[in-house]
């Protein structure tokens, strides 16, 4: 039995559901694109073309429901089916998009370069328990025109992982599908097989911006897979109420889907999300806090009462170091939201507000997410009696080191962690150097770099990949891309 | 009797009660006290101590942004007497704010302008995605001492840098404050701007240092 938290009752979930649809009539969405209003108009919405506001009702909104797959997969490089966004399956991959880095010895925010980004997709293809890359960094010494899919070839390069990621604007869109296509075998063998997903935001209060919904569409015709990020701010930027802000990220959702499923019926869509609380001291948004991880694991019974997969963001800290703080908000969000059965929770490996990245912190995090997922294997009858049969032989004496049983079975039973979590003893903790988990994470990190082997990547896809953005760069005034290390 | 009245102007504020200050500013007014008394005795420390109080940690935003709502629409009531008897209120500096071109994130942006109101400059907010040409536009308009440019994405950070060309290509004398996430001290002096600041409270600090108010 997987473990599981649930916060609704079924007859909030349904008040939930109704007053966001009574959103959708009033005020309404507003929808800044003009191809979306079109595709919501000739299905019946309002539309005030002035104010740019669609009212949805009810009804079409179930009617794009009722096409959304309920489940569907990512692919890695080589074809074979890796994770699958459906039901109560929960996978991990590092928070995206980070300005900065951590320099682990002066622990300095340093803004983050290739040679940054390249390091997390090292280390995230060597720990088992990242299910996805994520384009985790923006690297800021090349041009800010091509930020966006510079971040997916370098990914494309080193790793064999599917891919969480997104683009910057309409246009850049594009060029990362057909990044993503050279490795598929084209576009269309792309979206049979997608080893990727595009994050795509709607502007809270109840908007989808041009961009949103540009991209919404764009995907929905590629049949690549978008995950929706609505980011309800209680208390700034939606209702101060937890439940405020389920109902505001429910319309968001559902709005979202209807254009979405109107562009292309039956293209793969997740109800994923980063909200979070307002800090009112601060006017700051707490990815960490733990009313934030409850506003997910509240959405996220939303969607699977309407059998749609589910993404968040938990795992990250608003910390500036690797320290207490970091350790207790990753991992009690990451479990959190693991307990929630949510599909894709993305997030480790940052600090201060997903602004800054860690490779160090992502090998810790490590830790609680290979803790998170034991705990959702639950307790297992492994043994034909639970403890009888184990008995024999005993006679009153701590003996159960010298069974066959415990031999055979204390690997399933037990995750084993990594040097990262010390459970040594006093003597052996001073004797080997009195280090703190920053240090052992510093060491590891370092470890999994040296043994990090660049996948075996066909030799012609790889040469029209760096070809195409070896041309790309020279648009935007680079004429050399920089070197990896 | 002013006293008296002066005291409940400045509760409506600490209360976040615009009804009442506006209550209070009509009453004033019909007692016959001067408008720019009834700001500076009435509200402002009532705006004053709300605004202490939040440096310290012991009030939050609501209270801040509803004593600054309260106040605005006091200070609405009175404006026209003011500006009938050619007064004018006491301001820090103006202003002009917004998010650049290309990103839409707007919290921060309109933190900073809250307080900034609060502070006592008078602030142009003109909101998102906001293009090079009408930033300019209003800041030759309103003849601003600043302008302040949010930008929460790297692939938008350098419409900052546009701005600020273009502001030294036009020969405008208004300085440059900027701020957002991926904004840091090494980019600031890249595109030379005049501030910069991490959170809303360093940006009233940066805005005053600019108009040299202390
Ligand atoms: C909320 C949010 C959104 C919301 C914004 C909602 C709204 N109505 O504003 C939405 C959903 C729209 C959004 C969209 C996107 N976002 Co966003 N977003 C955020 C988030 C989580 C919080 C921003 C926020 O409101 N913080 C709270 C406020 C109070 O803080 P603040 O904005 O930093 O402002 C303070 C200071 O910076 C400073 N300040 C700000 N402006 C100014 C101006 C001056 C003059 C001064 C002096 C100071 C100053 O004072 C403020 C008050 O203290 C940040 C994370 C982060 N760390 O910033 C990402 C973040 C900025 N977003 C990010 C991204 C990638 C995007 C998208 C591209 C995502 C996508 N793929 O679709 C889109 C872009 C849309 C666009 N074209 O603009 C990235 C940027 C990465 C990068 N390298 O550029 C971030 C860092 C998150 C991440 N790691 O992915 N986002």
């Amino acid at each position: 039995m997987q473990p599981k938290i649930e916060l609704l009752t079924q007859d909030l979930i349904d008040r939930i559901m109704d007053e966001a649809f009574q959103l959708m009539m009033k005020p309404g969405i507003k929808v800044q694109y003009k191809e979306a209003r079109e595709l919501l108009a000739s299905a019946g919405c309002e539309i005030d073309e002035e104010n740019e506001v669609v009212r949805i009702p009810e009804s079409v909104a179930r009617k794009a429901l009722e096409r959304v797959p309920s489940e569907f997969i990512l692919y890695d490089r080589a074809g074979n089916p890796t994770i699958t966004y459906g039901g109560d399956k929960v996978h991990f991959d590092p928070g995206s998009s980070g300005v900065s880095v951590l320099d682990p010895e002066t622990l300095e925010h340093k803004p983050a370069d290739t040679s940054d980004l390249v390091r997390i997709i090292k280390v995230v293809e060597m720990l088992p328990q990242y299910d996805a890359q994520s384009t985790a960094v923006v690297c800021n010494e090349v041009p800010k025109e091509i930020g966006d899919f510079y971040r997916l070839y370098l990914i494309l390069l080193h790793s064999q992982k599917p891919i969480v990621t997104g683009a910057f604007s309409n246009d850049t869109l594009d060029t990362m599908i057909d990044m993503l296509a050279i490795f598929a075998g084209g576009r269309d063998a792309l979206a049979e097989k997608p080893q990727a997903i595009f994050d795509v935001c709607p502007s809270p209060p109840l908007i989808w911006s041009k961009f949103g919904a540009g991209n919404l569409i764009k995907l929905a015709r590629a049949g690549v897979p978008a995950e929706m990020i609505s980011m309800p701010l209680a208390g700034a930027a939606s209702p101060v109420t937890l439940l405020g802000s389920v109902v505001q990220h429910t319309a968001e959702s559902l709005s979202g889907i209807t254009i979405h499923q109107l562009a292309k019926a039956g293209s793969p869509i997740v109800w994923g999300g980063a909200p979070a609380i307002f800090d009112m001291r601060k006017g700051s948004t707490p990815m960490g806090a733990i009313e934030t991880a409850m506003i997910d694991t509240a959405y996220a019974q939303v969607a699977k009462s309407l059998n749609i997969p589910t993404h968040c963001y938990l795992g990250a800290t608003e910390s500036k170091i690797v320290d207490a703080q970091a350790g207790l908000e990753s991992g009690m969000s990451a479990l959190v939201g693991a307990l929630a059965g949510i599909n894709m929770i993305s997030g480790a490996g940052m600090l201060d507000f997903l602004a800054c990245h860690s490779p160090e912190k992502l090998t810790i995090d490590a830790e609680a997410i290979g803790m998170a997922k034991r705990m959702l294997e639950g307790i297992q009858a492994r043994t034909e009696t639970l403890a009888t049969a184990m008995f024999e032989g005993i006679n009153f004496k701590g003996d159960f080191l010298k069974q066959r049983t415990t031999r055979e079975l204390f690997s399933e039973e037990q995750y084993l962690p990594s040097e990262v979590i010390d459970r040594d003893s006093i003597r052996g903790w001073q004797q080997s150097g009195r280090m703190d988990t920053f240090d052992r994470a510093k060491i590891r990190t370092q470890q999994l770099l040296d043994k990090y082997e660049r996948p075996s990547i066909d030799a012609d896809k790889e040469k029209e990949l760096v070809s195409m953005m070896e041309k790309l760069a020279k648009e935007a005034g680079m004429n050399k891309l920089p070197a990896f290390e | 009797m002013s006293a008296e009245l002066f005291r409940e102007m400045t509760q409506s504020i600490l209360d976040g009660d615009d009804e009442v200050s506006v209550e209070l500013a009509k009453k004033a007014l019909s007692a016959g006290i001067d408008s720019l008394t009834i700001i500076t005795d009435g509200y402002m420390p009532g705006v004053k101590e709300v605004g202490d109080a939040f440096a310290c940690g012991d009030a939050f935003l609501p209270e801040l942004v509803m004593a600054g709502e309260a106040m605005k629409a006091a200070v609405a009531v009175l404006e026209p007497t003011m500006k009938a008897s050619g007064q004018a209120r006491k301001i820090l500096g103006k202003v002009v704010l917004a998010t650049v071109e290309g990103d839409i994130h707007e919290i921060g942006k309109s933190l900073v302008g809250t307080m900034l109101t609060s502070s006592g400059f008078e602030v142009y907010d003109l909101g998102v995605d906001v293009p090079t040409a009408d930033l300019l536009a209003k800041v030759e308009e309103v003849d601003a001492d600043i302008l302040g440019l949010s930008a929460l994405l790297t692939t938008t950070m350098i419409k900052q840098k546009e701005v600020i060309d273009e502001i030294a290509k036009r020969g405008l004398k208004v300085m440059v404050m900027v701020g957002g996430a991926p904004v840091t001290e090494e980019w600031v002096q890249r595109i030379e701007a005049d501030g910069y600041s991490e959170d809303a409270v360093g940006a009233v600090e940066i805005a005053k240092k600019l108009v040299g108010a202390k």
